[in-house]
């Protein structure tokens, strides 16, 4: 009973205090973000404002071919002693009448039109010169025909003395013809083109990217893969010598080939024998494989024929790159209008031929530390357990050494030093320390959760390019490709592949686990087992992701422009610098056009695939 | 043969779902695994085809040690053991057929399956599978368009597909009505008799037990309590399986 009134008096006062600390708080923020509503007040702001307004609300879109009047009557300024006679102007054509055909400088003189287009308006001048249509012309006022083609107005003569002739000058102007799509238009038409495919690509490309990572990035999937560490070591020896391998083996392929560069006919036959002796040896060697008990002579020479079939079809793809640059570029130029396809072979060519070796030495990493992997396993299962510790020691060892002198080597040649005893012989006994060590504290043949260490680190990657805006992605993308949209694409991208394997990796991980344990128990192989149980319960929210993100990529890529990755942004963030607000509110006008399409399309799509 | 033999499982966290459970099944027969949800039904059926690793015991059949098969090898084993769930654990999004296919899975060659290709005579196999459990109108339907009852029946005929020796069945008529759970068991009891195929099926009923099952094993708390015919469970024997609450119904 006594407890209570103290109890509501100290909620009382920490309510109170958290009153003036948020107070404090957003005080302290109207501080830092400068909020002034004098400045807001201001003349000047008031009518930079309308103007800026005025402009977005009248868009640059059409404009009309336009017929130019320029009409004048002669004065002296100031007046000579004879008085000046002129000639009558033709009454049948728009004529200027002065009050006068002389004046002093800076005397008022009344200027009457007549015959003029009706409800028309333009600058009137005056020429100091005795030729009427001299470029130099200071501008004396405006004037307005009323419905009758007349006008009346009053202007000041400027100080010019001058004992020649001089002009009263009038230019207006009239629209003829139909309207047509303004130059403004046609850009912005071209640029908002290019947004789209940029949102495309980029689209494009993280979902091919981000299919394979969301898988190693979904927990359900790589928990239970367990591996010894004798077979984890191993594969890690293999992964970069086997890169290695395949980064050498491109390279030398793709000398050997570069001789028939220049015949595109011979490369077109390297493509076709090497694709038919691939096709061969695949059927055998991999679409006629059976499932039951093979003699050891056979699998050998199975396997034999699948890296042969392999062979040929790396080499049959470099040559067909190959001739796809050579043969597009030179389509290109005799396609005419179609030439954006012979364009495209070229260009799609060039990218296979950059990303091939890459693909080539990633596949041969790939196989030995596959390999690797399997020797691992039999060891750890056929020998004994002292001998599997033994043997563990060295191996990690071994691929502790390797591994961290290949991230000590990088680091080195980062900072450009030659010292190689700090950044290549400490990291390789580090490493070395470290693998003995955990070779001793892990009992010999137990199963390591590599699964798990590879989900964990594909997830962090993942993480850490997802919180870069792809903003900023293009500024550095800039940097390494100049600027253009091409730089959009691979920021977009990057950004694309890690948002959308995270959101891929999440649908994974929600899946049924009914289907994949009854495949599994069919004696299925992991991979059947994706393909069977997996692949039908993700297939269609990856598609509407893919939609979804392709929405968002179109609006990003209108901004993207801002940081010189191309596309509409681009245009836009030029024409507000130079404040042609007439341009920005085309541009905008098309934005808002366009992704609000998209919003539509996308959703609509996505009704039909869930 | 199976033979199971001290077998043991213990989860993650240290539930001990089985204890040094060691029983054998003959060719041919039909065994039932009855117990209270949690008993560890699901868990011992699973650890004999490895779908759940055991800590510790082994599974031999056929003269072949299941429990120290290598990967590849335990892929051959699998396809050679049918599994029905209870769930069905159908791939709701694939056709009935798809479904039925699977089963075939392991003996077909990988890269082909890969995309999607199944050899004719699995095709006409699946149909033939599909006319048996009563089904083959709905062949080329969406999976998840069948009542609970006929995709059980798709579970059935894909563990058909499999040409098993033996088939796992994990309370595969819980999640149906009465009328449904004989005709699915009836479908059971016309595979084991009439192809010989060995069945370990877990059951809650016991009137189900006594109409199908040659012989019973019982598990409590992971612990094998009784193993015998039906008839031998009395009143008795029924407490120490069911708990000291239970009362006996029909
Ligand atoms: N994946 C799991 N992780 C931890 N404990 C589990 C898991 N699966 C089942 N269990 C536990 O093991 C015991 C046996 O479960 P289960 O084999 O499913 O029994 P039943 O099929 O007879 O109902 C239960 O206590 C259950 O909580
Ligand atoms: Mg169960």
């Amino acid at each position: 009973m006594e407890e209570k009134p103290k109890a509501s008096l100290w909620k009382s006062l920490r309510l109170g205090l958290g009153i003036i600390a948020i107070l404090l708080i957003y005080a302290y923020g109207f501080q830092v973000t400068k909020v002034d509503l004098a400045e807001f007040r201001k003349e000047s702001r008031q009518d930079s404002r309308i103007r800026v307004l005025r402009a977005l609300a009248r868009p640059d879109i059409f404009e009309y071919d336009q017929e130019e009047f320029t009409v004048y009557a002669p004065i002296y300024v100031p007046c000579p002693e004879q008085p000046p006679d002129f000639p009558p102007p033709d009454t049948s054509q728009p004529h200027l009448a002065l009050s006068a055909s002389c004046g002093k400088p800076n005397e008022s003189i009344q200027v009457e039109g007549f015959n003029f287009q009706p409800n028309i308006k333009g600058p009137i001048f005056f020429v100091p010169s005795s030729d009427p249509h001299d470029t130099l012309a200071l501008q004396r006022g405006n004037i307005e025909t009323d419905s009758q083609g007349h006008f009346v107005t009053v202007i000041r003569l400027p100080n010019r003395p001058s004992t020649e002739v001089q002009y009263i000058k009038t230019i207006t102007r009239r629209n003829v013809g139909l309207p047509r799509f303004s130059q403004t238009a046609i850009d912005t038409w071209d640029k908002i083109i290019e947004t789209i495919f940029l949102a495309l690509l980029a689209t494009t490309i993280g979902t091919i990217f981000s299919i394979p990572i969301s898988f190693f990035a979904a927990r359900n999937l790589m928990k239970d893969i367990k591996s010894s560490l004798t077979s984890i070591a191993l594969a890690a020896l293999g992964w970069p010598l086997g890169i290695a391998i395949g980064l050498a083996a491109a390279r030398w392929l793709q000398s050997l080939l570069a001789k028939w560069s220049d015949q595109i006919a011979v490369s077109l036959l390297i493509v076709l024998g090497a694709a038919l002796i691939g096709y061969l040896l695949l059927r055998w060697a991999v679409f006629g494989v059976s499932r039951e008990e093979e003699g050891l002579s056979m699998k050998l020479l199975r396997s034999l024929a699948q890296s042969v079939s392999i062979l040929a079809w790396i080499i049959a793809c470099f040559a067909l790159s190959q001739a796809g640059v050579k043969g597009g570029f030179s389509l290109a130029s005799r396609l005419g209008s179609f030439a954006f396809l012979g364009n495209f072979i070229g260009q799609v060519s060039d990218v296979i031929t950059v990303l091939l070796p890459t693909a080539v030495a990633l596949g041969g990493g790939a196989w030995l530390g596959n390999l690797g992997g399997q020797i691992g396993t039999k060891w750890n299962d056929s020998l004994p357990s002292r001998a599997v510790k033994a043997l563990n020691s060295l191996l990690s060892a071994l691929a502790g050494a390797t591994l961290f002198a290949l991230c000590g080597w990088g680091i080195g040649w980062l900072y450009e030093t030659k010292d190689i005893r700090l950044f290549l012989y400490s990291p390789a006994v580090i490493g070395a320390t470290l693998g003995i060590l955990l070779a001793l504290f892990i009992p010999s043949k137990q199963p390591l959760p590599i699964g798990l260490v590879i989900y964990t680190i594909t997830r962090t990657i993942l993480n850490a390019v997802r919180s870069i805006e792809a903003l900023i992605m293009a500024i550095v993308a800039v940097i390494w490709v100049g600027i253009g949209p091409f730089a959009g694409v691979l920021a977009l991208g990057l950004h694309t592949i890690a948002s959308l394997a995270k959101l891929y990796s999440e649908q994974v991980e929600s899946i049924l686990p009914g289907p994949i344990e009854a495949i599994t128990a069919t004696g299925a192989t992991r991979l059947q087992m994706i393909v069977y149980a997996v692949l039908p319960q993700i297939i269609p929210p990856y598609i509407s992701f893919t939609m979804y993100r392709w929405d968002i990529n179109v609006r990003m890529s209108t901004i993207i422009g801002f940081a010189g990755g191309g596309g509409i942004g681009f245009l836009l963030i030029q024409n507000i610098n130079l404040l042609n607000y007439r341009a920005a509110s085309t541009q905008m006008i098309a934005i808002a056009i366009v992704v609000s399409a998209m919003d539509y399309l996308s959703s609509a799509m996505r009704e039909r695939f869930v | 043969m199976l033979e199971v033999r001290n077998l043991t499982k213990i989860y993650e966290g240290g539930v001990l779902a089985l204890n040094q459970v060691s029983f054998q099944v003959p060719k041919g027969q039909f065994l039932a695994v009855i117990g209270l949800s949690g008993s560890g039904k699901s868990t011992l059926l699973r650890c004999i085809n490895r779908l759940i690793e055991p800590t510790a015991g082994q599974v031999i059949w056929n003269g072949k040690d299941i429990t120290a098969a290598s990967p590849q090898e335990l892929r051959l084993i699998r396809r050679k053991i049918g599994m029905v769930f209870q769930n069905f654990n159908l791939v709701y999004r694939s056709k009935v057929i798809t479904n039925v296919l699977a089963g075939r899975l392991g003996y077909i060659n990988p890269a082909w399956s890969l995309v999607g290709r199944f050899p004719r005579e699995d095709i006409q196999k699946a149909i033939k599978q599909l006319e048996r459990v009563g089904i083959a109108d709905k062949a080329y339907q969406r999976a998840d368009e069948l009542s609970g009852g006929q995709q059980q029946r798709v579970g059935i005929a894909r563990a058909l597909m499999q040409d098993p020796e033996m088939i796992l069945a994990d309370e595969p008529v819980a999640s149906l009505d009465p009328v449904l759970a004989h005709s699915i068991m009836r479908y059971l009891e016309q595979i084991n008799k009439e192809d010989g195929v060995t069945v370990l099926c877990s059951l809650h009923f016991l009137d189900l037990v006594h109409r199908y099952a040659d012989r019973v094993i019982a598990l409590n708390n992971g612990n094998l309590v009784f193993e015998g015919l039906p008839q031998e469970i009395d009143d008795q024997k029924f407490k120490e399986i069911y708990g000291r609450e239970a009362e006996r119904i029909g």
